[in-house]
């Protein structure tokens, strides 16, 4: 199984960061991955995407246009990749920031009001961490117990007074995707 | 019988190649006078540049390398920092340092880079011919400056130590003449002086020496010396434009 | 593998730990040459591999090295001549319009025969071109870029693992022709983050245990490192020289990769991560019953075009894609021959084939549908580029 997964959102919303969380899981798998991020300008404050591919099987192209799941935390996020997730795929949505009413039939799309969500948990910067739960809770890539377990490695030293927040964020994140949100 | 005068031990007993009257032969002389003196031959190595001391290693017998065009102050910090109790100098014209190698001199000072460099200033192009240099006079004529050197078209003489001497990293600057005995003598001194800033680690240092070009000047060696003292002293004024007191850096 | 003790962060905070470790390949590949024995650095920032020298000037001070940024790309490979000819263990890496400036330097370096390893993240281009990945600059890596008759040792690998082990061979084959060697990358291998694990240290040389290198000459003969010989006897046999050498090198340093040759009647050609775009296509013709296979140039120069004579007697077609209007493609028809039809895909200025875009062309190739090579391009005349 080989799970292409594109996470997008606006500089500063922690997208990088949540894609090297789940790249890092799934080496501590022991399965196959990458991430390839979008560089350059468009980081400082633009929008700002990475791709990140966990498979079984050793990755032929860590570029990945036709992604079996996606997260959109912004407006702009939605129009550029709603349409490139693949049939059958899965689309989390920020609901809090992406207001759209009508989107695909053919693919799962979980609303999830991640800035909401992560704001009554103690602050906004752990929306990203709802929408990775969510994402990991509704395909499975990863175990969400190995992305928490990765959390403190990936997140520098000097803010792992914000892990438990960080972790109460994907575990809400993920029962939100059980739940079906 | 008792020698006054005889041939630096660093100074190879070779043909020069040089023009009658130019006084490359008398820096060749004294740089090596001060590295016998210093005892650092062993312990040297030299950065020949582009222009007509390309050949500079078939002169002075210390470890040489060959750099571009202007780029003798980048290859000389390469040198530098892999062998920093090396004492490492480079030998430059003013094509090679002041227009090309502008930069690479400019920042190997700002980075207070612990060489030593010579910079030879006769305000002309010489191996390539006769052009026109960044420190050629106004009015003097070079065969890409027919007419004279004219300042609305070409601009103005630059002038090096000055620049290089409001640089922090700049440790010795000083500019000296060759075009008579006394002022040879004050020229060895500065080189002295800045190997000596070199060994003790106190940073960038350049010695620039007013030189003759009989052959591109278009006149003879003596009246080439007397040019020096008449017309490149008042644009180029000697003396030590930066003198770093105290410890090494 | 060991991994050192120092807990330093690598991107984003992600700490090297024991065996394998997640890293970006700029970072990888800094990391590489400092345990391949690199000791000296001379940078200058250009995207898409600022966290090149950004490593460099973090680790090196740790082990005793040193990193200096250089006022342009121009000075910095110039410091690359002087502390490769004074005997150090050098890496200068930059991004295509910086490699471009390098040129004159690369130049003096193979003719004074000083040893270095050069990095290109490749981008974009002509001119500013762009920040996006790119394999532009094939022709300048592998046919020279500066003046002269010389060569570089060109290697294109297509992961970080692979550019990581690849760091090692670079500086020992670099000493041992005393010539430069290139890493040919791109954007998307310095960017991209893989897991990781790194071969034992090897400790950087004694300089002065290189006979040749200018440390000061202690008394004995002294040397010197120059590429002025204007004797012209002197320089033509200066050149054949170094030709002995390059021909020494094209038989022992050539390395490609084969896959699903054995039965493969159709093969696609594509180094650095082209090749892996192109593992993907063939994964998805072969599920249509095309028997593909893929041939990787590893070093670009020397050609390896002893993979094309293996496979030639039964190849019906060369597909060749790359990240540019078509460069190596004329290194495989040079290899080829004419003895079966080549063909080209690419894409340029950061738009990156994708496997499905392949895909279509191979089974254009096997119906007969693709165009030779040259009316691929009169095709880009008329506007037909997807």
């Amino acid at each position: 199984m080989t799970h292409e997964i594109i996470m997008a959102g606006f500089g500063g919303q922690g997208i990088m960061l949540i894609g090297t969380l789940l790249t890092y899981a799934g080496m501590k798998e022991g399965k196959k991955v990458s991430w390839l991020p979008s560089y350059g300008p468009e980081m400082r404050g633009g929008t700002a995407n990475c791709a990140v591919v966990v498979s079984d099987e050793e990755i032929a192209s860590p570029v990945v246009t036709e992604p079996t799941s996606c997260i959109v935390m912004n407006g702009p996020s939605f129009a550029k990749f709603h349409k490139a997730v693949v049939p059958g795929g899965l689309l989390v949505l920020n609901s809090s920031l992406v207001k759209v009413d009508d989107h695909r039939r053919d693919i799962r799309v979980l609303k999830i009001p991640a800035n909401e969500v992560a704001r009554e948990i103690g602050s906004e910067k752990v929306a990203n961490m709802v929408c990775l739960g969510a994402l990991v809770e509704a395909t499975s890539c990863v175990t969400l117990g190995s992305v928490i377990r990765s959390l403190k490695d990936v997140i520098h030293e000097r803010h792992h007074d914000l892990l438990p927040m960080n972790e109460q964020a994907l575990r809400k994140g993920a029962s939100l995707a059980r739940a079906g949100t | 019988m008792k020698a006054v005068y005889e041939r630096p031990r660093v100074l190879k007993d070779v043909a020069t190649h040089y023009c009658p009257g130019c006084t490359h032969g008398i820096a060749h002389r004294i740089l090596a006078e001060v590295i016998d003196e210093l005892g650092i031959q062993g312990n040297t190595v030299g950065v020949a540049s582009v222009g007509c001391s390309v050949f500079a290693y078939n002169y002075i017998d210390v470890d040489f390398q060959q750099a571009a065009h202007g780029r003798a102050p980048a290859v000389a910090t390469g040198i530098k920092r892999v062998v920093p109790d090396t004492i490492v100098f480079t030998y430059q014209g003013d094509g090679d340092l002041a227009s090309i190698g502008a930069a690479e001199v400019l920042h190997a000072a700002v980075r207070g880079e612990n060489i030593t460099v010579i910079f030879i200033n006769n305000a002309i192009y010489g191996m390539t011919g006769g052009q026109m240099a960044p420190t050629t006079l106004e009015g003097m004529r070079t065969t890409t400056t027919p007419l004279g050197r004219q300042p609305a078209i070409q601009g103005y003489p630059l002038r090096v130590s000055e620049l290089l001497a409001t640089v922090d990293g700049a440790a010795y600057i000083a500019r000296c003449s060759l075009h008579n005995a006394a002022n040879i003598a004050k020229a060895k001194a500065s080189i002295k002086k800045a190997f000596e800033t070199q060994i003790q680690k106190k940073g960038f240092s350049l010695v620039e020496l007013l030189s003759s070009c009989p052959t591109n000047w278009g006149v003879p060696p003596l009246e080439a010396l007397k040019w020096i003292e008449e017309k490149m002293i008042p644009v180029f004024p000697l003396g030590e434009f930066k003198v770093k007191e105290g410890d090494a850096r | 593998m060991k991994m050192s003790a120092t807990n330093h962060s690598v991107n984003s905070g992600v700490k090297i730990l024991a065996e394998v470790v997640l890293m970006k390949g700029n970072e990888a590949v800094a990391e590489a040459a400092i345990r391949a024995g690199c000791r000296y650095f001379f940078g200058y920032p250009i995207t898409p591999q600022n966290e090149i020298p950004e490593y460099m000037a973090r680790r090196l001070p740790e082990v005793g090295g040193v990193y200096v940024q250089a006022e342009s790309e121009v000075a910095a490979i110039n410091m690359v001549y002087g502390a490769g000819g004074a005997g150090g263990r050098v890496l200068i890496s930059s991004s295509s319009p910086g490699i471009s400036l390098m040129q004159e330097g690369i130049s003096y370096l193979c003719g004074s025969e000083i040893p270095c390893v050069i990095v290109n993240m490749m981008r974009g281009g002509p001119g500013l071109g762009g920040i996006q990945p790119s394999q532009s600059d094939y022709f300048q890596a592998t046919k020279g870029g500066g003046h002269g008759d010389y060569r570089l040792i060109v290697y294109g690998p297509s992961s970080i693992q692979e550019m990581v082990d690849i760091m090692f061979r670079a500086f020992a084959v670099a000493e041992k022709y005393r010539n430069p060697v290139m890493i040919l990358g791109d954007g998307m291998l310095g960017q991209m983050m893989e897991p990781v694990s790194f071969p034992d240290e090897t400790p950087p040389p004694d300089p002065r245990s290189k006979p040749w290198a200018t440390t000061g000459n202690r008394g004995g003969k002294s040397r010197l490192l120059s590429s002025i010989i204007l004797d012209p006897e002197g320089l033509d046999a200066h050149n054949w020289r170094l030709q002995e050498k390059y021909r020494r090198a094209e038989k022992e340093e050539v390395m490609w990769d084969m896959e699903k040759a054995d039965d493969a009647e159709w093969f696609l050609v594509a180094y650095g991560t082209m090749a892996r775009v192109c593992r993907a296509a063939m994964t998805m013709a072969r599920s249509e019953g095309i028997k593909v296979g893929l041939i990787r140039p590893i070093t670009l120069w020397p050609f390896p075009k002893q993979a094309f004579e293996a496979v030639l007697p039964r190849a019906k077609g060369f597909l060749c894609v790359e990240m540019s209007t078509g460069q190596m493609v004329e290194d495989v028809r040079l290899s080829v021959e004419g003895r079966a039809p080549v063909y080209f895909y690419g894409r340029t200025g950061g738009a990156v084939p994708v496997p499905k875009g392949v895909l279509k062309r191979i089974r254009d190739m096997v119906s007969g549908k693709t165009p030779s090579i040259t009316d691929y391009y009169d095709r880009v005349a008329g506007g037909e580029r997807k």
